[in-house]
């Protein structure tokens, strides 16, 4: 009984000591920023950036290989907090966010083929064979992943209007700006 | 007094009297004319979004014709009020018209051509208020689409099942009106000061509270006179004159002026058992409650240099700016028209804009009111800081916000500003500091909206993964269960196919044996 007791405790410590050493010795070095900063991103992976999906993106970010700018479906919003993130400052009045984009289904040329609806990373597209297809503007992030699929051109990106809930004041021009000119 | 009593002194009560500015109020002569009545335009535009919350949807018809009263829109979601005809005659369109709103952007309204009868739809005669549940109070305010006619426009029913909910005490009744060039208030409360009395007690039964208290500033005598006079009989409600400030108008500064206390940043004024509506609002539910009548119409403020005959107007809801302005004829072409106060109205890019319920004036402003002056640089005085009502440091916020740094300004208290205009009012240099913070604000509500978008995304597609790939092991399995099922049925067949082999090998065995026996 007691020896049994001492060589299973023993085996254990002796196996335990084994797995800590194993654990340290061989550790793959990973950059924990890179799952934080993937975590911000809008995990879509529609490729806009150039990178293999978002977790690319964030690699490359966490490497300096790509600026915080590189979402264009992140906005000023996820430009500032992956520049909070990775401790640099971007200067975001250069930043030429025209505004978002969504697409939009020309009903007249649709031929329900299914195609984009297969490739929107979130669902927005709405259809089924032979039926005209439809966007839902509320889940549409504006990548265009679907653009290049349909083979009649029917869907374009449109700018999404600016209506009174979204309409923000302008930025005042800077005072300094002026008097100095 | 020695100099650490005076420190202590500061630190127990804060810095006490030292907010707000006192412009010139130019509130006389236009304050003191009659009231007059806008005759009936031709056409009335009535916005679908006249308030705090989700737009109303319409529940008419193009070519249908209405009466003065009826429901057009009814409110859609949880913050939300009713629309309702401001006069009688034919919808005539459900399209767009500007927005009384500094963008200009068009919003979606009702177009009523008017009849000419202005004839008011059959309701059924009103019940004593006193008789319902304080819920159905508010339900039939709800139902009248009365919203906070101070400038807010928050629907006022669900204002009062907050107060009913966070069993408040005291109803503080606005009648601050700091802006200069407004007397909307004041003359409502000349006027009708009967109505407002009754109004506030409906307010009382429907919220529970024991006592009401009247804000008015003391450049208003006659409105306090008569307001004092109409309270008389009511122990439970009382005149309290303020002094005259500008931002006193304020929910949280004529709060602090009457009792006392100050209400904390993050916190409302019902977390101190207080609600405060506007004066205006207490009329609203008096015509609700007393006459059935839903909110279609209420006093406009005319005034500035522009105007020959300054005044008070009562303008139904959907009313144009250019119809009240050939009413009330002007003398020059206003250098400057804005819906609102001075300090906090919204400029109007052209005359085509309706009155909406939460409009208190119209200013036609000349050349010489209107001043535009460039801003300069900074200089540091300091005087904004002294003239902010609310205790924040303006030249810092506004030099954070011009470097874009949002979160800057956020940590100096940018969420408390209340937009009132006293520090670009006061700038030495012309600095447009307010509109600084109303950028500002806007860019962070823009950037929220944005991040709850990327979360809504990133939702879908993870849904959209986890939809794929069951959808692939689904598949699988099926193949999978095909798979076995055919070979099964090929064993099947097999074993019977031999089975029968061998039936027929015994079957001629049996013959053959047959045969040779």
């Amino acid at each position: 009984m007691i020896a049994a007791i001492l060589s299973l405790s023993l085996l254990g410590l002796i196996l335990g000591f084994g797995l800590g050493f194993a654990a340290k010795k061989f550790a793959v070095e990973t950059d924990a920023r890179v799952a934080e900063l993937e975590a911000l991103m809008p995990g879509t992976n529609c490729g806009q950036c150039g990178f293999p999906g978002c977790s690319g993106a964030a690699a490359a970010l966490a490497d300096g290989k790509a600026s915080p700018t590189v979402c264009p479906p992140g906005g000023k919003a996820l430009i500032q907090a992956l520049a909070a993130k990775l401790g640099v400052s971007v200067d975001l009045s250069g930043v030429a966010d025209e505004g978002p984009k969504i697409a939009a289904i020309e009903e007249e040329i649709c031929i329900g083929c299914c195609r984009c609806l297969k490739d929107c990373p979130t669902d927005a597209i709405v259809g089924a064979a032979k039926q005209i297809h439809a966007v839902m503007r509320e889940a549409c992030t504006g990548c265009e992943a679907c653009v290049d699929r349909c083979p009649t051109g029917a869907i374009t990106m449109d700018p999404v209007p600016i209506t009174l809930q979204h309409w923000v004041w302008p930025k005042p021009l800077s005072e300094g700006a002026k008097a100095w000119a | 007094m020695g100099l650490m009593e005076k420190i202590f002194a500061l630190l127990e009560h804060g810095p006490g009297e030292h907010w707000g500015v006192h412009p010139d109020d130019r509130k006389r002569p236009a304050a003191d004319a009659p009231l007059r009545v806008l005759p009936l335009p031709e056409r009335l535009h009535v916005p679908l979004q006249q308030h705090i919350g989700a737009a109303a949807r319409p529940i008419v018809l193009v070519g249908q014709k209405v009466l003065k009263g009826q429901l057009l829109a009814e409110a859609q979601g949880a913050t939300s009020a009713n629309i309702h005809a401001s006069t009688s005659g034919t919808i005539t369109a459900i399209g767009e018209i500007t927005a009384p709103h500094p963008s200009g952007l068009p919003c979606a309204a009702i177009t009523i051509t008017a009849d000419g009868e202005d004839r008011w739809i059959d309701s059924e005669p009103a019940v004593d208020p006193f008789s319902l549940a304080p819920k159905d109070t508010a339900a039939r305010i709800a139902a009248a689409g009365v919203v906070g006619l101070g400038g807010a426009t928050f629907p006022s029913a669900l204002k009062l099942g907050l107060g009913l909910r966070a069993k408040i005490h005291t109803l503080i009744l606005n009648g601050g009106e700091c802006e200069p060039y407004l007397s909307c208030d004041d003359r409502l409360m000349r006027d009708f000061a009967a109505e407002i009395i009754d109004g506030i007690r409906i307010m009382l039964h429907a919220t529970g509270a024991q006592k009401a208290q009247i804000g008015i500033e003391d450049n208003k005598p006659e409105a306090i006179a008569a307001m004092t006079a109409a309270a008389r009989k009511f122990a439970e409600i009382s005149v309290c004159p303020v002094a005259a400030r500008y931002p006193m108008g304020s929910e949280k500064h004529l709060f602090s002026a009457l009792t006392g206390q100050e209400v904390p940043a993050d916190g409302r004024t019902t977390d101190l058992g207080v609600l405060v509506h506007n004066v205006g609002t207490a009329w609203a539910v008096h015509e609700a409650l007393r006459h059935n009548r839903p909110l279609v119409e209420r006093i406009v403020t005319l005034n500035g240099g522009a105007i020959a005959f300054p005044g008070n107007i009562r303008v139904p809801v959907g009313a144009l700016v250019e119809d009240v302005l050939a009413y009330a004829s002007l003398k020059e072409v206003p250098a400057r028209l804005v819906m609102g106060g001075p300090m906090m109205g919204s400029l109007l890019p052209h005359t085509r804009v309706p009155v909406v319920k939460g409009s208190s004036g119209i200013l036609a402003l000349t050349a010489a009111e209107a001043a535009a002056y460039d801003p300069g640089p900074c200089i540091r005085c300091s005087s904004c800081v002294r003239a902010c009502p609310v205790g924040l440091l303006p030249l810092e916020m506004s030099a954070h916000i011009a470097a874009s740094d949002l979160n800057g300004a956020v940590d100096l208290g940018l969420k408390d500003c209340i937009a009132c205009g006293c520090c670009s009012f006061v700038c030495p240099s012309h600095i447009p500091l307010v509109h600084y913070f109303n950028h500002a604000k806007g860019e962070l509500a823009a950037q929220g909206r944005t991040q709850l978008r990327n979360d809504a995304a990133k939702r879908l597609a993870a849904a959209r993964a986890e939809r794929i790939e069951r959808d692939t092991r689904e598949k699988a399995e099926a193949a999978a269960r095909r798979k076995a099922e055919r070979m099964a049925q090929k064993a099947a067949e097999k074993a019977a196919a031999e089975a029968a082999a061998a039936q027929e090998a015994a079957g001629t065995a049996a013959e053959s044996s047959e045969v040779t026996t």
